[in-house]
């Protein structure tokens, strides 16, 4: 979008720098003057949100990591022990529990507002291919921070999601083993997946600047959909977007700080208050809420399919589900970017939203009675949408007509 | 289209948030909800409650269970019971506390030990017990919790509801039975509650009406000495012994909320003064 | 017109100024929490003072105990120790301290320092040293008898930490 540069070396020193390593002007360009779609709607303020969510996540988590002692005897009570005796410890580990669940909160809303108004399509199924890459690894780190606690929930969450490697044909067993470190998950897994815990994040990081980076090469999407065609149809990032994301950023941690400060364990499990026992399973385990649509889908597969068993089966649909999100550029191969302009999309849409929701809650249910039979069926419907509906709508749905330009549509809205 | 979009995310994030709590069992009898003084966004710990509940505490509960993430000096703690120091340093004195630097192993213990466990070990706890383990007491009120019914639970998002433990140890404190009804087949050695999954406990009904004799202390109201008021009492003691930091959290969020209020106000006209005159 | 175009521009200033401060009111309210963790925690704090009973010190023993992390050396001196100490002239000090200065009155027979060498922190060996006070094996440093820098490389007398006598055999060191 800017090929030509706005960075004008204000002084000698200036102009050395920006001859050796031009921060400045990348920070002018892309920061400050990077244009921007002049109507993008309080939606797309959660990828500042979630910028944000994960600086919030780093940075107490570095903190949690100075106080916490990472082996089985241990973990439980030094994360107590971080609750009760490091000054502003309680609030410091409520903070990066909620955090994650809000980290998701703020995930899936930007994924969902990608999906609606087809921000994955050309020419950015990079950025959005990256980003469905960063939500995999923020699951990843998640479920791998959870395990840390050594909670009941931790220890059998870690049991049943590493089992799910054992599904793979023949080598499945040694993989497992590899995992853990042992013949069941005990110290050494505790001990890698605190390791990796701490890794991840700044992988995560790293992609996040690939994400920004492939945002930059097209420029922002917008609610039409339209592309941008003249600079009457962008503002420049600062200060419009910076204080419309900042504003966006102080609501988010209202909720946010209502969580840490009233309800600090609400988003959680009473039974990973009790120390981890190899001995007892929990009545019901259920995994954090942000990871349940994938775990519905997981248990969905009690069938064996030919020759495949149902544990695999179950694997294999978790990651199809994954799979979907990646290639869905190829999938919905309409033009018309926005949801605002596709009458049937819209409709198909809401039932797709109704649906994870649907996925969410059942992963929470016992698997059993009626639950089996709606988990299948919303299963199903989840790759329906992918695999067939967006496909299909791609070919008979008539878009309504577009605005010749952004501009346009503002002004449009403006006056009616 | 804004609208619904934003009841649907709404939505969306509620039913996600909450579906946990969903997961407990639905045929556990209902649980009575009390009124803690240390709920909602005002809640504070009540210091008399908290040390009758300590008297319930370590007369009764404490010849089995232990509290092994407490401290004496806790005791003494802003928030909590409201002990004085010279109190603390007298009762933990009474305690022998384990110490391998010291002479014998054992000493006489001080402000900074932990409390002491009732028995040496987990396989001693069990053999003294039936083969029951008495559960540690230090989160205990925060490991335990009960559900509401569909769409009661929804709620508790914007109550703030944590107070799910410690009406269940309310409950359970005051649901044991003579007998089991008919037809319930109550294993040697155990005891029927209502409250407790499965109902066949292993712990003997701990308190009885007149049971503990309350020191009133000058300018406290006197209590009865019921079952009622003693589990009420050892329950919320137990709150804070799961959370004893609760009373200044609150306090710190009430303030942090205030100035996100705020701050998003002014964020708000900032955010819109740089707007204005932009069609958007 | 002029004036109306003024008056707004100071009312957008005030805006911007006020929700800027407010806004570095609430970073600075959140750096300080997070920079405030890195403090001894209250577990390490309530150990910060401790209790021991001199009782069980026999005259012309020492022990060492941990106090916040570090040795600490209690030494029942002998009269002679307590008299060689105070014959010392303060001229003859490198870091000059009275004997009266180190000991609490009244208690001059207990002397409590914390037992690392004010070089670089090796622990000194007692009754030792061309002093009949400690010497410091690592670098050659030699204290009186009352903990006195008298020779080598230590730029200091031994710390005294504070303390306080609750009775005759209790001390109260922290």
């Amino acid at each position: 979008m800017s090929e030509h540069s706005t960075y004008v070396p204000g002084s000698a020193a200036e102009k050395w720098l920006d001859e050796r390593l031009p921060v400045a002007r990348f920070a002018k360009e892309h920061l400050m003057d990077f244009p921007t779609p002049k109507n993008l709607n309080y939606w797309w303020t959660f990828g500042a949100i979630l910028v944000m969510c994960l600086g919030v996540q780093i940075v107490t988590g570095i903190i949690l990591a100075m106080h916490y002692t990472p082996n089985v005897a241990m973990a439980f009570d030094s994360v107590e022990h971080i609750r009760r005796n490091v000054n502003g410890g309680r609030i410091i580990q409520a903070t990066h529990a909620v955090g994650a669940s809000m980290f998701f909160a703020a995930l899936y809303i930007h994924i969902f507002r990608g999906m609606f108004y087809g921000s994955y399509k050309a020419p950015r199924e990079i950025l959005w291919i990256l980003g469905v890459i960063i939500f995999i690894l923020t699951m990843a780190t998640a479920f791998m921070g959870y395990v840390l606690p050594w909670g009941q929930m931790s220890f059998w969450g870690a049991t049943v999601i590493t089992n799910i490697f054992s599904a793979i044909p023949i080598v499945g067993e040694s993989v497992l083993q590899l995992l853990r470190g042992g013949f069941a998950v005990g110290n050494p897994t505790l001990n890698r997946f605190f390791s990796l815990h701490y890794l991840l994040p700044f992988v995560i990081a790293a992609v996040v600047a690939l994400h920004i980076w492939a945002l930059h090469v097209p420029g922002n999407n917008n609610p039409t959909g339209v592309d941008v065609k003249s600079s009457r149809d962008t503002l420049p990032f600062h200060p419009y977007y910076t204080m419309k994301d900042l504003y966006g950023m102080v609501l988010f941690m209202i909720p946010f700080a209502w969580f840490i400060f009233f309800a600090p364990d609400i988003l959680g499990h009473p039974d990973n208050y009790i120390q981890a026992n190899s001995q007892v399973t929990p009545a019901h385990i259920v995994p954090e809420w942000y990871l349940l649509p994938f775990y519905t889908i997981l248990r969905a597969i009690d069938f064996n399919v030919l020759f495949i068993n149902s544990q695999l089966g179950g694997v294999i649909a978790m990651g199809l589900s994954m799979v979907a999100l990646l290639v869905v550029p190829w999938l919905d191969t309409g033009r018309v970017r926005s949801g605002l302009f596709r009458p049937m999309f819209k409709w198909f849409y809401l039932l797709f939203v109704i649906n994870f929701i649907g996925l969410t809650y059942l992963g929470a249910q016992p698997a059993e009675g009626i639950y089996t039979l709606l988990a299948k069926v919303c299963t199903a419907y989840y790759f329906i949408h992918f695999f067939v509906v967006l496909p299909v709508l791609s070919r008979i749905e008539k878009p309504l007509p577009l605005p010749t330009s952004i501009s346009e549509s503002v002004l449009g809205k403006a006056h009616a | 289209m804004i609208k619904t979009k934003t009841i649907l995310v709404a939505l969306t994030l509620a039913l996600g948030l909450s579906a946990p709590a969903l997961a407990q069992d639905h045929s556990a009898p209902h649980i009575e909800k009390q009124n803690w003084s240390f709920a909602g966004i005002f809640g504070t710990y009540d210091q008399n409650q908290l040390q009758r509940g300590f008297q319930v505490f370590r007369e009764v509960c404490a010849s089995c269970h232990g509290a092994r993430l407490i401290s004496f000096r806790n005791l003494a703690e802003n928030g909590g019971p409201g002990f004085s120091e010279e109190q603390v340093k007298a009762l933990a004195a009474e305690y022998e506390v384990v110490d391998p630097t010291a002479e014998g192993g054992v000493r006489a213990g001080v402000p900074a030990d932990r409390w002491p466990s009732p028995f040496p070990s987990e396989q001693d706890a069990r053999d003294a017990n039936g083969g029951s383990l008495p559960p540690d007491f230090s989160v205990l009120a925060k490991a335990r919790g009960l559900t509401d019914p569909f769409p009661f639970w929804i709620f508790n998002y914007f109550t703030g509801y944590s107070e799910g433990g410690v009406d269940y140890i309310h409950a359970l404190l005051n649901g044991y039975h003579e007998e089991a009804p008919e037809g319930f087949d109550l294993p040697e050695g155990k005891y029927y509650n209502d409250y407790f999954p499965g109902h066949a406990i292993g712990m003997a009904p701990p308190l009885s009406d007149g049971q503990i004799t309350y020191e009133v202390a000058e300018g406290q109201t006197e209590v009865p000495l019921t079952l009622e008021q003693y589990s009420t009492d050892v329950s919320a003691f137990m709150m804070w012994m799961a959370e004893p930091g609760l009373v200044s959290r609150k306090e710190t969020g009430f303030k942090v909320l205030l100035f996100l209020v705020l701050f998003a106000g002014l964020m708000w006209a900032t955010k819109r003064r740089i707007w204005a005159g932009i069609e958007h | 017109m002029a004036t109306q175009a003024q008056h707004s521009t100071t009312r957008r200033d005030f805006l911007f100024v006020a929700t800027g401060a407010v806004g570095a009111v609430g970073a600075a309210a959140v750096v300080w929490p997070l920079i405030n963790q890195l403090n001894p925690d209250a577990s390490t704090l309530a150990l910060a003072s401790i209790e021991f009973d001199l009782s069980a010190i026999e005259e012309g023993q020492s022990v060492t105990i941990t106090w916040r992390g570090l040795p600490v050396f209690v030494r029942h001196r002998t009269p002679a120790e307590i008299e060689e100490a105070k014959a010392v002239p303060l001229s003859d000090l490198k870091d000059p301290q009275t004997d009266e200065e180190r000991t609490k009155e009244g208690h001059e027979q207990w002397l409590i320092m914390v037992a690392n060498c004010t070089h670089l922190g090796c622990v000194p060996t007692g009754e030792s040293g061309d002093f009949d006070g400690w010497f410091c094996p690592c670098h050659g440093s030699h204290y009186d008898t009352a903990g006195r820098i008298r020779q080598g490389p230590a730029p200091k007398n031994l710390v005294v930490p504070p303390y306080e006598f609750i009775s005759d055999t209790l001390v109260q060191i922290g």
